[in-house]
């Protein structure tokens, strides 16, 4: 028998790879065909404007419809539905791959970094593709899909270690709990801080009239902040859960809720800086740019706390496993 | 609200540019109060809370005492040029230096100086009534009108019924402008928001004043307990104590713990993981101050709970019962030496001082290994964590040990400048070689050394921290606070009935967020349709 439990999760995961490729190439043909879409409005409504009225206030009118109103795709575009199929697709297989990571395991596989990324990618699609039956934030998907496809090819060829058995100071439930919620709080923070990536483009543009083409067909700076500012929001809540779990299970393991480890300090700059986040909102001056340069600083930091602060900082959350 | 609000918040009315305004001189108050302002202006926070951040980083790439002691020694050793000017800035004491201190000091004052007047403010909001319909709905949130066939006043009424369900606090108001008649319903809702952001910030006060307190009145110990062994809670029988700053010792619960048997399972299945522990078990005996005996079993993520304090399971390892006898045969030495495990097949490390009792001083150096192997270099080294095949290695030193010029050494060390090797690295004859049951002769005709048993040791860790159960607690209300405040949304919604000529209504609804409230707009959508489905038959506008 040679494929394992553990090597067809491998294979679950490859092909999910696979998918999201595709379903990247879809998303990025969307973006560029919404931008021959603005580059085929914008000659027409010009002359438009012009014939219409003579006087310059009735352009300017114009104009700044066009800023605030985006230049909606009639219906979603071939590519974006295939983008969507192919990303749902590779989302399913992906989540079979972490399932039978676990059956090999014989336990919630994210106590090394492998199985974390591969678990917290997954959870980052799922919530993408849960969060469009909220709001429609599909032209995240390149950004979504192509970020995790980035991570899960570093942690099939980076962080890739066997299934071992469970160290008994990860025997706990709280394993469960802290990681998971940690991973839903990071995938609130990745789409928040892709809106605001967006959010500061689209500013940009506003502000200059002059921009990458395709955000026109985008929601303004402010819908996008606000956007942003919600799924920040929940991620804050989740990232407080963990903190608070993590101290918990600390108590349990270690017999201290907190002791300034390494990993325990970064979750808390995480924290404070979304603190910040949300602050800065309710802080004259510091809305709009500024305050998305927070979100993006802050999930910088989650990145920074999983990849840099796990391999190669000291502390007692060494599980990388490497 | 603007009142209670710092003046920067982005609720409280912008501030005024006009230059014709003469700015006051400002006297010592005028300043306290300058200075108190901008302490707790929402921009002095948002600082502050970056500040914050910025000032843990240092702490995460420098070793801590806190956590880390040999890490700041290796750190010394390693650079001792950066050492004494990142010491003297408090670096490797990151989170109680001055610097970092005063810096969540400062926001933790311009906090408090945030939650009381906020909170006075709340609570007369929560006494207050809804305030008077404005005049003019027209600009508002959500606004919406149509006209029924029907009595103003009862419009108003269902309205109200209707508001009411739904968790508004209701006042009607009717007013006359021009001799036109209206009646209206002023409703608002989403108390809870506020009470939930008082309840956050508060319970962050909390979280500080039970670590800053009640961590004073704690303490931890560590013990290690060899199978076979018991330890007691006196401040004597612990091998390191740490007391907070308001201990005292007649705390310590009286009990006793034995070690019946440790159990330490490893993967012998999974190639990959070979030799990786799966299970950590320490069998003890508990016995209370009212000599009560009980049994129990703890693991690493199951510390036992016993007179108010909680014992951790925090290391193992192996301690290998040596005895050294004098040529004659006599026993002048004999005990089982905890060995520290130095890599993941447990090849240990521990030191034998034999003061008394042989023709010289006999300190030794040893190495267990519970599963002989060889390196490609010749070393000896361990293969598996389990006695499969185990050896112990001793290197001999003979001279002074130091033990009696009453300075205290660590039974884990041996210092041995001042020692002549007489086995082992610098002397003629090779490190002993010893395998359980076996005896084998010191060099120089001093004696022998035999090997008996090999017992396994447990390290436990005694906490005891009142300040616990509060920073639970408070952490609880942390989360129910940050729900209640972040999504529970404040807004105020007014329905307006204003009769006409022709014996119809015309009915306006409007609402105004108070704080974040995305779903405004559509929640006076909502209450508008609800509400004339009520009314129908209603006329088309």
């Amino acid at each position: 028998m040679t494929l394992t439990l553990e090597t067809t999760s491998l294979l679950a995961i490859y092909s999910a790879m696979a998918l999201y490729t595709i379903a990247f190439i879809a998303f990025t043909v969307d973006l560029a065909r919404r931008s021959a879409l603005v580059q085929a409005a914008v000659p027409v409504a010009a002359p438009v404007g012009q014939l219409a009225t003579a006087s310059a206030s009735g352009s300017t009118t114009l104009l700044e419809k066009q800023a605030d109103a985006p230049i909606a795709p009639p219906r979603t575009s071939k590519a974006m539905r295939m983008a969507m199929a192919f990303t749902t697709i590779g989302f399913a297989l992906h989540a079979v791959g972490v399932l039978l990571r676990g059956l090999a395991a014989g336990y919630a596989p994210w106590s090394n970094m492998y199985g974390f990324a591969i678990t917290a990618t997954g959870v980052i699609v799922g919530v993408f593709l849960l969060v469009q039956f909220w709001q429609d934030l599909k032209f995240l998907g390149a950004y979504i899909v192509g970020f995790c496809l980035a991570f899960l090819g570093l942690a099939t060829v980076n962080f890739y270690v066997a299934v071992a058995p469970q160290p008994p100071a990860l025997q706990s439930t709280w394993l469960v709990i802290h990681v998971f919620v940690a991973i839903l709080g990071t995938s609130f923070f990745a789409l928040g801080g892709g809106l605001s990536l967006v959010q500061l483009l689209q500013a940009r543009r506003e502000a200059r009239g002059s921009g990458l083409r395709f955000l026109a067909t985008l929601p303004n700076a402010l819908k996008l902040e606000n956007l942003a500012y919600r799924l920040i929001l929940v991620g804050f809540v989740f990232w407080t859960f963990t903190l608070i779990a993590g101290a918990v299970w600390a108590e349990r393991a270690w017999g201290r809720y907190w002791g300034w480890d390494t990993k325990e300090v970064w979750t808390f700059i995480i924290w404070t800086i979304f603190a910040g986040y949300i602050h800065a909102r309710a802080t004259r001056g510091w809305r709009g740019s500024r305050s998305a340069w927070l979100a993006i600083i802050g999930f910088a930091a989650v990145m920074f706390n999983f990849t840099i602060v796990n391999l190669f900082f000291k502390g007692l959350h060494a599980y990388s496993g490497l | 609200m603007s009142l209670s609000r710092p003046s920067d918040h982005i609720d409280s009315p912008a501030p005024s540019n006009d230059p014709s305004i003469a700015q006051p001189k400002l006297g010592v108050v005028g300043y306290l109060r300058f200075f108190w302002r901008q302490l707790t202006s929402m921009r002095t926070a948002l600082f502050l809370l970056l500040m914050l951040a910025f000032a843990s980083i240092p702490g995460s790439l420098v070793p801590q005492r806190s956590s880390d002691p040999n890490g700041v020694i290796q750190f010394k050793v390693d650079n001792p040029d950066l050492f004494p000017v990142l010491d003297n800035l408090q670096v490797f004491t990151t989170y109680t230096s001055v610097w970092f201190s005063s810096i969540y000091l400062l926001l933790f004052i311009s906090l408090i100086g945030c939650i009381i007047p906020r909170t006075k403010h709340h609570i007369d909001a929560l006494r207050a009534r809804p305030p008077k319909t404005p005049a003019r709905l027209g600009r508002l949130a959500g606004f919406t009108t149509f006209d029924a066939r029907t009595d103003a006043a009862s419009a108003i009424a269902t309205g109200r019924a209707l508001l009411k369900k739904q968790g508004y606090r209701t006042e009607l108001f009717t007013s006359t402008v021009r001799g036109v008649t209206s009646h209206s319903v002023s409703a608002e809702r989403g108390y809870l928001r506020e009470t939930g952001n008082l309840v956050f910030h508060t319970a962050l006060v909390g979280v500080l004043i039970s670590v800053a307190i009640g961590g004073s009145f704690g303490y931890s110990g560590q013990r290690v307990v060899v199978e076979g062994q018991k330890f007691v809670n006196v401040l004597g029988d612990y091998d390191s104590f740490n007391p907070g700053r308001f201990f005292e010792s007649d705390v310590l619960a009286p009990f006793r713990i034995s070690l019946d048997e440790f159990s330490a399972t490893y993967e012998l299945e999974n190639k990959a993981a070979l030799g990786q522990a799966t299970d950590y078990s320490a069998f003890v005996t508990t016995t209370d101050a009212d000599g009560t005996e009980g049994s129990a079993d703890i693991k690493v993520n199951e510390p036992l709970d016993i007179g108010g304090t909680q014992v951790f399971l925090l290391g193992n390892g192996y301690a290998p019962t040596i005895t050294v006898r004098d040529p004659e045969g006599t026993v002048v030495w004999t005990d089982s030496v905890p060995f520290l495990p130095q890599d993941a097949h447990l090849t240990s490390l521990g030191v034998v001082k034999v003061p008394d009792g042989l023709a010289e001083q006999v300190g030794m150096i040893g190495f267990f290994y519970p599963t002989r192997a060889t390196l490609e270099s010749g070393a000896l080294t361990s293969g598996y964590p389990e006695l499969l095949d185990p050896l112990l290695t001793l290197r001999v030193y003979t001279g002074d040990l130091g033990l009696d010029a009453g300075v205290p050494r660590s039974v884990y060390q041996l210092a041995v400048d001042d020692l002549t090797p007489i086995a082992g690295t610098g002397a003629d004859v090779p490190a002993l070689e010893i395998a359980p049951g076996q005896t084998v002769d010191l060099p120089n005709g001093l004696g022998t050394v035999e090997l008996s048993d090999v017992k396994r040791f447990a390290s436990f860790d005694v906490h005891n921290d009142p300040s616990q159960i509060w920073v639970l607690s408070f952490a609880i209300l942390i989360l129910a606070g940050l729900f209640t405040g972040l999504f529970i949304p404040r807004r105020r919604v007014w329905i307006k009935a204003t009769e006409k000529d022709d014996g119809t209504i015309t009915l306006e609804y409007a609402g105004l967020a108070r704080g974040e409230d995305p779903r405004l707009e559509a929640a006076v959508a909502d209450i508008s349709a609800a509400h004339a489905k009520q009314l129908e038959p209603k006329v088309e506008p």
